[in-house]
């Protein structure tokens, strides 16, 4: 039998991360993908500890007092609109003894019971009532046992974030050149009405969050990673919608566009040619024929647009850390530990537009999370088991480095390059790497 | 299949001109009967409907996906809901909402050998039971419904998938011919890894 000795009270602090050495100009080490404590400061760093992250979507909390459970990193949160619909944030966490709150989803609540002993709060925060009150000594003050409260919550076009930064810059700053690519994607909705539908691809991964970030600016997978999907396409003879990146893409019209803070955005659109190309080059969805006839029958000159409205916006817009703006639909990276992921693909559909419109931007949606990202994620998990070799010990970024004639400054400042660049993941690791160094000297 | 389908659009593995407003309000009609109380079958109804279930699952579960296709009418739905309950295909996505054409599409991806997700491929073996099966009072189709468990192993993990079928089949020359298949996961609306099996 082996004696146990008592453990110190706090188990000793790992040395402080040289995160400097870890991200360097053309590679990234692989424990930034693989070490629990990098993971861990990166849930309190990155996710909103200084910055903002995205938390909902307004089409999500339609009236006064609605409610949505979401997470900030790890942690729990309810996003709530108030009786005057003004928006806030509290973690789901009773300021007495732990327990969540709120166990629903999404709902309309003007408060939240803890089910545990009974605390109450509005659902702006505040502690309104504790049963049988007379326990609890005369220094006890509900007004310092509110709820914690996300510092800020900000939305821009109905897309709501949140920080724990006091002092953080408006999110519309924070965007940058970000906020008028997310204004083209919002107004291609008449009046620009956006509405996130409840059934989502909630989509898990053995692998580090990052990975789905690094991907998402990447033009230089598709010929690859989608080869299964291209091949599918051309099952009917013509090549469809994506083809473009298996020709000689490096030649391609696509750019990458950096906008600040690690956003940045794919434009996909120069591979397309005036209305009723989006439509045209969409692999075919049920039902497309008939709906492709009525419409044209019934509208006309307007055809082309509404037929474009059911395909996806032709944008691959990645707003660090955690919001991705694909085609029609808005995906959320949900970090769930170092080495498992949860990538939700929420639907939308839009006002202003006949209804079978929708039903066919249902169709659409159903095509790129059947066939195209099941092949992705088999990838960015088959990294992670490349990444438990410990001897190889960095991931290369290093595509389109200092290739003349590659970037360029445009003049509205941003640098943009070819699709295949992969200054996507350099920029962003940069803010990162600023992120997770905040609070030491360097 | 529409009567106003024109002979262009005929072959329904190339071209969806079928699936209109009608296909959507028939679908409804059938998903809310396949949820209804059913008289008691007899006993050969039962056994001939357990018969078919157990033959394309076995189709299903050796990856003989062309035979599977071949159970398939030409105006077939493969749906897959997300919602709990189905929910409303026209203003919801689903996992999948397979016409012919798509369900075709789906046996071709499989089969190129390029879809990194199903590389290894999926074995599968499921168990089927709480067979019930009646008639659909207006098209005179046979309705079964049943309950399954999938298991599922591939890449080393072994994975189970609970939930129930809803079959909408019809009688031909040629036998039993699958016009609507729904596959209603326990965890529909839930997170998974890699939902490329057939279910």
């Amino acid at each position: 039998m082996t004696v146990s000795r008592d453990l110190p009270a706090v188990a000793p602090a790992p040395g402080r991360t040289d995160y400097a050495a870890l991200v360097r100009e053309d590679r990234v080490h692989r424990s930034v993908y693989t070490e629990q404590h990098i993971f861990d400061e990166e849930m309190v760093k990155v996710f909103g500890g200084r910055s903002w992250v995205y938390l909902a979507h307004e089409s999500q909390l339609p009236e006064p007092n609605s409610f949505r459970s979401v997470r900030m990193g790890l942690r729990p949160v309810i996003v709530t609109r108030d009786r005057r619909g003004d928006l806030h944030a509290v973690f789901n966490r009773c300021s007495h003894r732990a327990a969540t709150l709120c166990r629903e989803e999404s709902g309309t609540a003007k408060s939240f019971q803890c089910p545990y002993h009974g605390w109450t709060f509005r659902n702006t925060g505040e502690l309104v009532g504790t049963p049988w009150p007379k326990g609890f000594g005369p220094s006890f003050d509900k007004s310092e046992h509110g709820l914690h409260k996300v510092a800020r919550v900000e939305s821009y076009r109905g897309f709501v974030f949140g920080t724990l930064n006091e002092s953080a810059p408006s999110v519309v700053d924070w965007l940058g050149p970000a906020a008028g690519w997310l204004d083209y994607w919002v107004d291609r909705a008449p009046g620009g009405e956006v509405v996130v539908r409840s059934a989502a691809h909630r989509m898990g991964y053995r692998g580090n969050w990052k990975l789905a970030y690094d991907n998402a600016g990447d033009g230089y997978h598709p010929a690859f990673s989608h080869r299964s999907l291209l091949e599918m396409a051309s099952r009917m003879g013509d090549a469809k919608d994506m083809a473009y990146f298996g020709r000689s893409p490096d030649e391609g019209p696509m750019r990458t566009y950096m906008l600040g803070n690690g956003h940045s955005v794919i434009d996909q659109r120069p591979n397309y040619d005036g209305p009723g190309s989006f439509w045209a080059n969409q692999r075919p969805q049920p039902g497309r024929e008939w709906f492709e006839e009525k419409i044209r029958a019934e509208h006309g000159a307007d055809a082309d647009r509404l037929l474009d409205l059911t395909i996806g916006s032709q944008i691959n817009l990645s707003i660090f850390p955690n919001l991705l703006v694909i085609g029609n639909q808005i995906q959320v990276i949900e970090p769930l530990g170092v080495d498992r992921t949860q990538l939700t693909w929420h639907a939308t559909t839009i006002g202003g537009v006949p209804p079978e419109v929708n039903t066919m931007r249902m169709r659409t949606q159903e095509d790129f999370p059947a066939f195209g990202e099941p092949d992705d994620q088999a990838n960015f998990e088959e990294v992670q088991r490349g990444l438990a070799a410990p001897e190889a010990e960095w991931v290369l970024m290093n595509r389109g480095l200092d290739v003349p004639g590659w970037q360029e400054v445009g003049p509205d400042g941003v640098v943009s390059s070819t699709a295949t660049d992969e200054l996507h993941m350099r920029r962003y690791y940069a803010a990162w790497l600023e992120m997770m160094s905040e609070g030491t000297a360097r | 299949m529409s009567r106003r389908t024109p002979a262009e659009y005929a072959d329904t593995s190339s071209w969806s001109y079928h699936v209109d407003d009608r296909f959507y309000a028939e679908l409804a009609r059938q998903s809310a009967l396949l949820r209804e109380d059913w008289p008691d079958a007899g006993v050969a109804e039962i056994v001939e409907a357990q018969s078919f279930l157990a033959r394309e699952a076995r189709l299903v579960d050796v990856g003989r996906f062309n035979d599977w296709l071949e159970q398939f009418t030409d105006d077939c739905l493969y749906w897959v809901p997300v919602t709990a309950g189905a929910g409303d295909p026209t203003v919801e996505v689903s996992h999948a909402f397979d016409d012919r054409r798509r369900l075709t599409d789906r046996v071709y991806w499989l089969r190129t050998g390029l879809a990194f997700s199903q590389i290894p491929a999926s074995r599968t073996r499921r168990l089927i039971g709480n067979v019930e099966t009646t008639v659909d009072p207006v098209t005179d189709e046979r309705l079964i419904r049943s309950t399954f468990v999938v298991h599922e192993l591939r890449a080393g993990v072994t994975k189970t998938y609970p939930g129930w079928y809803g079959h909408v089949l019809r009688r031909t020359g040629d036998g039993w011919r699958i016009k609507l298949k729904q596959v209603n996961l326990l965890e529909s609306d839930q997170i998974h890894e890699n939902l490329t099996l057939v279910f």
